[in-house]
């Protein structure tokens, strides 16, 4: 084995932490879509990512189905959850101050790991890789095709989400309630409609998450709480409610991890992503992208 | 809230200082006590936390910190420098206040989200020192051979008589923080719940009441971490997780979020529920756990306080 | 009026929550195990293994024609919860011995609680400080474990590795206690071995990925990797090794590996991987002369037919741990004072991870024989040359 240079040990740091970066960005969409319209925090959005990847191996290990065929359940069944999380979780709260509904959705991010508990027990599962496992080697930086897939899934949501927001009307009548819920509903949108919708939307993209993630680190029922607080982290640190901020927030938090793991003390790798979103978060209150100004005027 | 009945603090002292009494009589809840203790511990670091959460409206996800610094100063001080326990409560106190200070100055000019991701991010940064300073704490194992508590000679060596200090300091707690919501400083923190911008038109100096609630409630998880540490005679980082932070949490939102008896309330209940009742459900108790809760968020917003209330509306109508 | 009747509410719940107390047997055995949270994976196998060891006794007429009884706690991985459940099983529910926890630090956890109350406990976990006082320098007194100290898995791996010509190695450890308790090995033993560590590399039991530390082990090119982790990072940590090339680094697994389910979801990865195990995972290799043949071999079957899933080395130490109490109930009977002398006394147990002989000094009773070094072959253990 030829030994491996300086350069293409930075190189190997980077694409590390962009793919687990962009698994953080996908948590971190996830937070802002339901945000932007709720102001909710939804801490549930880390088991919808440990649901897409189990329901995922579900369909296509245990029943068979043909590898798109169970992807495209597993989102549907991820998204049904979503829906379901919103009316018989969220809705039914009379009295929605801000702490209730981060206890709502902790409250329900506990059943949703139970019932996972339940169905599939305690073990990890595995999902063969979407395209082999036979790593891509370019210039001693070695690339596994599943990174490729889960980098690839990152820009389709992020340029499908942008197309959506501002080319299609649903997308539009959403935007209108992030931004004023009670002009919105003066002009006729069905703002409980949106919200359903918005937990929809963010259940599927966490499936996407969970399923291009299962092949590189496998899947099981207690995942979903570190997904969820990374990718909280990833959106506060980008600005909330900015999907590029989410972007930027997870891809540097993956980088900061990696090369952390990589060039400091391994140990303390997660502690310095925090630390760097301290830091940023002192010099600048809302975030890399976040506004503050509008914070302010946000309940919460 | 700004009266404090005494009608319900009577019941409940009386109620504190006969429970033993009548736990030891009934076999099944003989072992009660024991969780009473660490209902007592919960309890200090809640109404602390309520102070901050129900009263000045300030979110805080990184509690355990200060509960960890409290026993860890208790843990490595008593064990590796033979220092007097006492000592070791007032000498974690301090470092916890220090801490909120350097910390809390910062933080809290952060509102709402962005506050409730800095204080979650302080308590993870606090738990991985812990697992990875091992020389000092033991890392991930923990350390064991903490010594009890004793005063005078008097050693608190049994579960009742841990019970009875623990529940003494609570008390203390309690009458302390009900002054401190009674005073001045008290009315500026309602007024900054109520809105930042009045009350510092008002002339509060908002960030000194917020900073000096942060550290309120950090001398207090503080203490309860040190009481903790004394009566495990072990401690290990997992105990003062982010899990724990999100459980006091928890706790407060059960009891009610608006009135310090919430607090208590909820912190009792909490630790029934967890480490007795849910146990009946076995295979299915994390699932029960989630639903409960879920239906306090819905029926019961303003926590278990709240439900004599409602069901007295029920009645009258 | 409203702060009144919710005192009295909770008063009421306290005091009428209690649970029911369940039937009458003649022989009591608590059990602590981590059935749920962080350690499942040792607490899941060790509360089956237990439990169908009890229920197999008592179809056959129980001990000496008495029934058993096994009282299981989750400890949920909580120390707090494994320090109430080991009081109630001692005070309340007075049983004569207790077995568990699965956990290393919940093990030291409770020690003072069973020198207190002069109850024989018979850990699961490994750490060598739950049978080590280190103010007297003597074991616990009413304190044993079954499962190998740690030591032993390393000093297993450093005897392989010597005799491979390997003296530069780098260490890789889950930083969490099973991982800590690994590395303290590791560095503490590498001198004795004239082993040179240079990497000493962590990561999360969380993570999804370790090519970053693989990486840097690869630029200070060790002749061999020691990995010590549980659940699935030990297996994602061995397809990142795979996929970087770093096959020509030879891979050492710690005992935490055995499970073939390990073997199957490393897809291959897991080939030409070494790994020191107890002779319970590896029944079917063991010679017909073997000591631990029968046993071990009667373990598998009965397993793997009751729960219908593979077998973990782990649930091998709760079988040890509740025959070991089985043993001393049929020889002295309900006394835990009895049984404790009993335990401290007992030579030649022949177990599921070795036959022990304990002693006042040696409360573990196992010497690294307990395990043999093992590497895969063709998707299955082999005994490593």
């Amino acid at each position: 084995m030829e030994t491996i240079s300086a350069a293409s040990q930075l190189f190997q740091f980077i694409v590390t932490g962009l793919t687990v970066g962009a698994i953080y960005a996908m948590v971190a969409i996830g937070f802002n879509i339901i945000y932007n319209v709720t102001e909710i925090i939804n801490l549930a959005q880390g088991e919808f990512v440990m649901l897409g990847g189990l329901i995922m191996v579900f369909m296509h290990v245990t029943v068979g189905l043909p590898m798109i065929l169970a992807f495209v359940t597993a989102v549907l069944l991820v998204t049904l959850t979503g829906m379901l999380l919103d009316r018989l979780a969220i809705k039914p709260i009379r009295q929605p101050s801000v702490m209730t509904l981060i206890i709502a959705t902790i409250a329900a991010s506990i059943v949703i790991k139970g019932t996972a508990m339940l169905i599939w027990g305690k073990s990890p599962y595995d999902l063969p890789a979407f395209s082999g496992r036979t790593p891509i080697e370019l210039g001693g930086v070695i690339i596994q095709p599943q990174y490729l897939w889960v980098i690839g899934f990152l820009v389709v949501v992020t340029i499908g989400l942008t197309l959506f927001f501002n080319r299609t009307i649903l997308g539009k009548a959403m935007a209108a309630c992030a931004d004023n819920p009670d002009a919105a509903r003066l002009v006729g949108i069905n703002v409980q409609y949106m919200v359903l919708l918005s937990f929809a939307l963010s259940a599927a993209i966490g499936a996407i998450a969970g399923m291009t993630l299962t092949p590189i680190a496998l899947m099981d029922y207690d995942r979903g709480a570190m997904l969820a607080i990374k990718g909280f982290g990833a959106a506060i640190l980008g600005g909330l409610g900015s999907f590029s901020g989410a972007v930027l927030g997870g891809l540097l938090i993956g980088l900061i991890e990696s090369l952390g793991a990589g060039f400091l003390l391994s140990g303390y790798k997660d502690a310095y992503a925090l630390i760097v979103l301290l830091l940023v978060l002192f010099l600048r209150p809302s975030g890399i992208m976040g506004n503050f100004e509008v914070t302010k005027f946000k309940r919460f | 809230m700004l009266r404090i009945r005494k009608a319900p603090m009577g019941v409940g002292a009386i109620f504190i200082l006969l429970f033993p009494w009548v736990a030891e009589r009934l076999p099944a809840i003989e072992h009660y006590p024991d969780l009473m203790v660490f209902a007592g511990i919960y309890c200090l670091m809640t109404i602390g936390m309520s102070l901050l959460m129900g009263y000045a409206g300030q979110i805080s996800l990184g509690h355990a910190a200060f509960y960890g610094i409290g026993a860890y100063a208790s843990g490595i001080l008593t064990t590796q420098y033979n220092l007097n326990p006492w000592l070791c409560i007032l000498i974690g106190s301090a470092a916890a206040t220090a801490v909120a200070v350097v910390v809390g100055a910062p933080s809290l000019r952060l509102r709402g989200h962005y506050l409730a991701m800095a204080t979650l991010a302080f308590g993870i940064i606090i738990n991985i020192v812990f697992r990875e300073e091992a020389e000092w704490t033991g890392g991930p194992d923990g350390m064991g051979g903490i010594p009890g508590l004793d005063i005078f000679g008097y050693s608190f060596d049994s579960i009742h008589k841990y019970y009875y200090l623990v529940w003494i300091v609570v008390a203390i707690a309690f009458f302390f923080t009900i002054r401190l919501i009674q005073s001045p400083t008290g009315r500026a923190l309602r007024a900054i719940h109520a809105s930042e911008a009045a009350a510092s038109a008002m002339g509060i100096d908002i960030s000194r009441s917020k900073i000096v609630v942060f550290a309120f409630s950090a001398i207090l998880a503080s203490v309860a971490g040190s009481l903790y540490a004394h009566y495990m005679n072990f401690i290990n980082p997992s105990t003062f997780d982010t899990l724990f932070s999100i459980k006091l949490v928890i706790m407060i939102a059960l009891g009610g979020m608006h009135t310090i008896w919430g607090a208590v309330v909820g912190s009792v209940l909490f630790a029934f529920l967890s480490f007795e009742w849910l146990h009946q459900f076995g295979e299915y108790e994390i699932v029960v756990y989630g639903l409960v809760l879920m239906m306090v968020t819905i029926y019961l917003p303003e926590g278990l306080v709240g439900l004599p209330g409602r069901i007295a509306q029920r009645v009258r109508r | 009026m409203v702060k009144k009747s919710a005192m009295a509410l909770l008063a009421g719940l306290v005091i009428f929550g209690f649970s029911i107390q369940p039937a009458l047997a003649t022989y009591k055995v608590g059990a602590i195990f981590s059935v749920t949270g962080g350690a499942s994976f040792l607490g899941d196998p060790e509360k089956k293994t237990a439990q169908m060891v009890v229920d197999q006794i008592n179809r056959d007429g129980g001990i000496n024609g008495e029934k058993i009884e096994l009282i299981v706690y989750d400890d949920e991985t909580d120390p707090t919860k494994c320090n109430l459940h080991a009081k109630k099983l001692i005070s309340q529910d007075k049983v004569v011995a207790v077995i568990g926890p699965s956990v290393s630090g919940l093990s030291v956890a409770i020690i003072p609680v069973f020198e207190k109350f002069k109850t024989p406990l018979v850990s699961c976990a490994a750490s060598y400080k739950i049978v080590y006082n280190e103010k007297t320098g003597k074991p616990n007194k009413w304190v044993f474990k079954t499962p190998q100290s740690d030591s032993l898995a390393v000093e297993a791996i450093y005897t392989k590795m010597q005799s491979m010509g390997i003296h530069k190695i780098a260490i890789l450890t889950v930083t969490d206690g099973y991982g800590a308790s690994g590395r303290h090995e590791l560095l503490r033993l590498a001198q004795a071995y004239k082993m040179d560590i240079v990497a000493d590399e962590k990561y999360d039991p969380k993570d999804a990925d370790m090519t970053a530390q693989l990486t840097k082990i690869k630029g200070l090119a060790p002749q061999a990797i020691v990995n010590w982790s549980v659940g699935p990072t030990q297996v994602t940590v061995l397809r990142n090794w795979r996929d970087l090339g770093m096959t020509p680094i030879t891979f050492f697994q710690s005992h935490g590996f055995g499970s073939r389910k390990n073997i199957e979801l490393a897809a291959g990865a897991a080939e030409g991987v070494f790994c020191p195990l107890g002779a319970c995972n590896i029944a079917d290799l063991l010679p017909e002369d073997h000591p631990q043949k029968q046993v071990t071999m009667a373990y598998q079957k009965s397993y793997t037919e009751t729960y219908n899933e593979p077998l973990s080395s782990f649930g091998g130490h709760a079988w040890d741990a509740i025959q070991l109490v089985v043993d001393a109930l049929k020889a002295v009977g309900g006394d835990r004072a009895k049984i404790r002398d009993y335990l401290e006394n007992k030579k030649g147990f022949i177990g599921q991870h070795g036959v022990f002989n304990f002693s006042p000094e040696d409360h573990n009773g196992l010497t690294k024989e307990a395990f043999q070094m093992v590497v895969v072959k063709d998707g299955d253990w082999a005994l490593a040359k």
